[in-house]
């Protein structure tokens, strides 16, 4: 909702994961506020593909911004989860030691826990850790359990914020890939690649892998993000393998490990491996860093197995420095700078959120609260999560709740027409929205029905169709 | 919530499904059949090449004419069916059984039955079952999806293909792409030697002038937004031979690498699987673990041809009806996987009826010997001209074969191929 003069009171630069969270923070007060994104969907970059961790916060120290920002964010999703649509739960972390060096490790970690002020995080014996989590090795020594630690589905985290945004009348614009930045007076002109601009009195940088990019448009600090790449499996939901906890190793100083993730959703996610990058689009996954992530995956969990795979992908973490950079700009006026924010940064995000919201408040930024704010988005129903009763009746009223179009995830026609009509209209758009494609057939059955229904509800043309926006488009040709 | 009672309910409503419900009502009992998509005919519907049949009806037919014949089998009869409907949960611990189907023309449909007849087929394995590494980009299509796509939907998926693993839905592919346009470069097989069936080798590859590179893996895919080639890697004597890998540039991957029973229904039914065919582990009648539940087709074991799923699904038909009349096998032996046999279906014969047996073998050979044992004494011997893991063997035991195994407390036969 712009005002007369056609300015936004703030355009935050990237719909991930850090940009959804700070637009959702706005939201809450009388401002016009746009987020753009270079890609055709929200979440598309560094936030959908990671491990989906609501950290411990015993892994960084306190005199890092990032530690206190995760242990501030961490208690944040609670009321996120009351608030909003995504699934999360807090399974718990286990830390396992496999090696003496190791359990020395853990008690450093235990103690910066307790300095960091973790609730109920405990050292533990072999016979506690296999208590904890008995599918562990039994060979490990012991360990650490951090019962607060949890873990979320972290594209659906970022649609909701978004969606509660909207909904609070945040402006979304997708495709718009920034390639110059104007300052004249007090106010930023924003051109994207296809010719649309935005005017904004503030700007927020929080283009993940595009930071330095971004920041360099801006003309303001000059920095270097690195794409750091991590590999992952994800296994079947019918696995023997799957923990109740999120079982870490004993973190080496590049990076946490690679865990084991029972996900939200019932699947098991195994990974990441930490590979320093130079390319930013290099999402390739490779024959031996996967062979290194069942390896490790098994020394801590042995009855994994290969026979589960049911797909592999990669994901990048911007690196920039040991600390997040967040902070206005030096160099370019009302910029803030969101930069660098690698693990834990999906846990911090509702405190960036919070710490972006002040900055601006303190560059002068006028906060006053909406009075018709409303931090709730309405629960859409997932079948898969619900009884035949329950989806009898939701079928008395739309009968599309029982006609299911993917069969591994029980996702329904009513579920995919809902993510399609809230503007997700690519294949992975929907995917990530509603878990169709997702499961052990990867789409083997459902894709064409996902593509029929998008087309009848957008009217797009085969031609249009795409996995996720631009030239990745799926067909050729029609007869 | 919609409640209705059968003797037997078959879930799915393809080859097998039609031919199991059909022997149902034959023998008078009440019979629903639960098909997920809007027609019966399963995959055959997408299957509009010819070679169906031979053996069912005694002629050549296409998919959709097959399915059409067993749909005409069904008319007349009492059988409900109920398509675009999916079976989402499945009670069978009790005598009577309960199903909940999912279908938009009722809500939620719950079916009571004495027996259940497993029927679902099987699903194509993926790109990520067979761990191939590389970028994600658009155009990798499993060859069965491509395949509707094409003939069912009217949409060609690519220009350039190349089809990874040479199973038969690959080969088939490989015309039926070439057909509307689009040049196939090359065919991929990890194996030494190719994974369907000889005919299709011979009409789908040959005609059309398309390399088929043996002993050949798919290393990674290429490409940011759609596909842009293949790297493919030879193997010699075992080992991958990666200096000598090479890029085949291309927009679409079509995936022919196998077929895997579609059980996780029946799973969390209890039903036990054998990891061998991932089908439930049958007696001589077909009958599951779970009293009461029985499986025929591709969900019990990857067929080759639809002929044999419809000859298997009418005997586990008769024996449904058998059992639901309180016909039970009094005498049964062990069946086992002897040297060079991967694995055979069903895993127990009757010693009183005739038996047909399916199996697979591990080499390819030209002059085998198939041989029965019957508690280590052979019993009986086949020549086989040629033998390969591609294609099907059966073989029928009769009480008479089996004689010698009246008496013993734990008889075993013993199937085994030099």
């Amino acid at each position: 909702m712009k005002t007369g003069s056609g300015r936004y009171d703030v355009c935050i630069v990237g719909a991930g994961v850090c940009g959804a969270n700070i637009a959702r923070r706005l939201s809450a007060y009388d401002l016009d506020v746009v987020l753009v994104d270079k890609e055709s969907d929200v979440s598309f970059g560094v936030s959908k593909a990671n491990s989906g961790i609501v950290h411990g916060g015993f892994h960084h120290n306190k005199k890092h911004l990032k530690a206190r920002l995760e242990l501030q964010g961490a208690m944040m999703f609670d009321r996120l989860k009351q608030e909003l649509d995504f699934p999360f739960r807090r399974c718990g972390i286990v830390v396992a030691a496999m090696h003496e060096d190791e359990m020395r490790a853990i008690e450093q970690l235990y103690m910066q826990g307790v300095d960091n002020g973790v609730i109920g995080i405990e050292m533990c014996s072999r016979e506690r850790m296999l208590e904890l989590e008995p599918k562990i090795n039994p060979d490990t020594l012991g360990g650490l359990w951090v019962p607060g630690g949890g873990i979320v589905e972290p594209y659906r985290f970022v649609f909701s914020l978004v969606e509660s945004a909207k909904k609070n009348g945040v402006e979304i614009l997708t495709d718009f890939e920034l390639c110059a930045a104007l300052r004249a007076g007090d106010e930023w002109t924003l051109r994207a690649k296809d010719g649309r601009t935005v005017k904004a009195r503030y700007a927020v940088n929080a283009a993940g892998l595009f930071a330095d990019e971004v920041s360099a448009i801006f003309g303001a600090e000059e920095f270097t993000i690195k794409p750091r790449k991590g590999e992952y499996y994800l296994l079947d939901r019918m696995t023997k393998a799957r923990p109740d906890r999120v079982v870490f190793p004993v973190p080496t100083n590049i990076s946490k490990g690679m865990l084991v993730i029972p996900t939200v959703e019932g699947t098991v996610l195994i990974g990441p491996t930490a590979e320093a990058l130079d390319d930013k689009t290099d999402l390739a996954t490779t024959r031996e860093q996967l062979e290194k992530i069942l390896s490790s995956a098994r020394t801590m969990i042995p009855s994994i197995s290969e026979y589960d795979v049911i797909t592999s992908f990669a994901g990048l973490r911007p690196t920039l420095d040991e600390d997040f950079y967040i902070a206005m700009s030096q160099k370019a006026p009302d910029l803030v700078q969101v930069a660098g924010i690698q693990s834990p940064g999906l846990t911090a995000s509702p405190a960036i959120g919070e710490y972006v919201k002040d900055l601006l408040k303190k560059a002068g930024l006028r906060l006053r609260e909406k009075v018709d704010y409303d931090p709730f988005v309405g629960k859409r129903p997932h079948v898969k999560d619900l009884s035949p009763y329950e989806v009898d009746e939701l079928a008395a009223a739309d009968p599309a709740y029982a006609n299911m179009v993917c069969r591994c995830e029980k996702v329904s026609e009513a579920e995919i027409v809902a993510a399609v009509r809230a503007g997700h209209t690519t294949l992975d758009g929907v995917k990530y929205f509603t878990r169709a494609q997702m499961g052990r057939c990867q789409g083997g059955f459902c894709t064409y029905k996902i593509i029929k229904i998008i087309m009848r509800e957008t009217g797009l043309s085969w031609q249009d169709i795409s996995k996720n926006g631009g030239e990745s488009r799926m067909l050729k040709d029609a007869l | 919530m919609k409640e209705l009672n059968f003797d037997a309910v078959v879930i799915g409503g393809g080859a097998a499904g039609m031919a199991a419900a059909i022997e149902l009502d034959t023998a008078g009992f009440s019979c629903a059949i639960v098909e997920r998509e809007e027609g019966l005919g399963g995959i055959l519907g997408q299957c509009i090449h010819n070679g169906f049949g031979l053996i069912e009806f005694n002629e050549e037919l296409t998919g959709p004419e097959f399915a059409e014949r067993m749909e005409e089998r069904l008319t007349g009869s009492k059988i409900a069916s109920f398509t675009g409907t999916t079976v989402m949960e499945m009670d069978a611990r009790a005598e009577i059984k309960t199903l909940y189907c999912y279908t938009a023309k009722y809500g939620v449909l719950r079916l009571n039955a004495r027996a259940i007849v497993l029927a679902m087929g099987c699903r194509e394995r993926n790109r990520g079952n067979i761990r191939i590494p590389g970028d994600r980009p658009a155009g990798v299509y499993t060859a069965g999806l491509a395949q509707r796509l094409v003939n069912i939907e009217g949409l060609v998926p690519g220009k350039n293909a190349v089809i990874i693993g040479s199973g038969d839905i690959g080969l088939i592919m490989a015309r039926r792409m070439s057909w509307v346009g689009c040049k196939v470069h090359a065919v991929v097989e990890i194996l030494p030697y190719p994974s369907g069936l000889t005919r299709n080798i011979v009409q789908c590859l040959h005609d059309f002038g398309i390399p088929l590179y043996l002993s050949h893996l798919t290393t990674r895919i290429i490409g940011k937004d759609r596909v842009e080639g293949v790297e493919v890697t030879p193997i010699e004597n075992g080992a991958m031979m990666h200096e000598k890998a090479f890029v085949i540039p291309c927009d679409t991957v079509l995936l022919s690498v196998g077929l895997v029973p579609e059980n996780e229904l029946s799973k969390t039914a209890g039903v036990e699987l054998n990891p061998m065919t991932n089908g439930p582990v049958v007696d001589s009648m077909l009958m599951t673990n779970v009293p009461g539940v029985f499986a025929c087709g591709n969900v019990l074991h990857v067929h080759d041809l639809v002929d044999y799923v419809a000859e298997e699904a009418r005997r586990a038909g008769q024996n449904v009806a058998r059992w639901l009349k309180g016909d039970k096998p009094s005498r049964e032996a062990r069946l086992k996987a002897g040297s060079n046999v991967r694995y055979l279906a069903p895993s127990r014969v009757d010693l009183d009826r005739d038996n047909k047996l399916y199996l697979r073998t591990l080499i390819v050979k030209n002059g085998a010997m198939l041989e029965v044992k019957v508690n280590n004494r052979v019993v009986k011997t086949q020549k086989k001209s040629h033998i390969q893991p591609s294609e099907m063997i059966t073989v029928e035991l009769g009480p008479k074969d089996l004689e010698s195994a009246a008496g013993s407390p734990d008889p075993v036969v013993e199937v085994s191929i030099n």
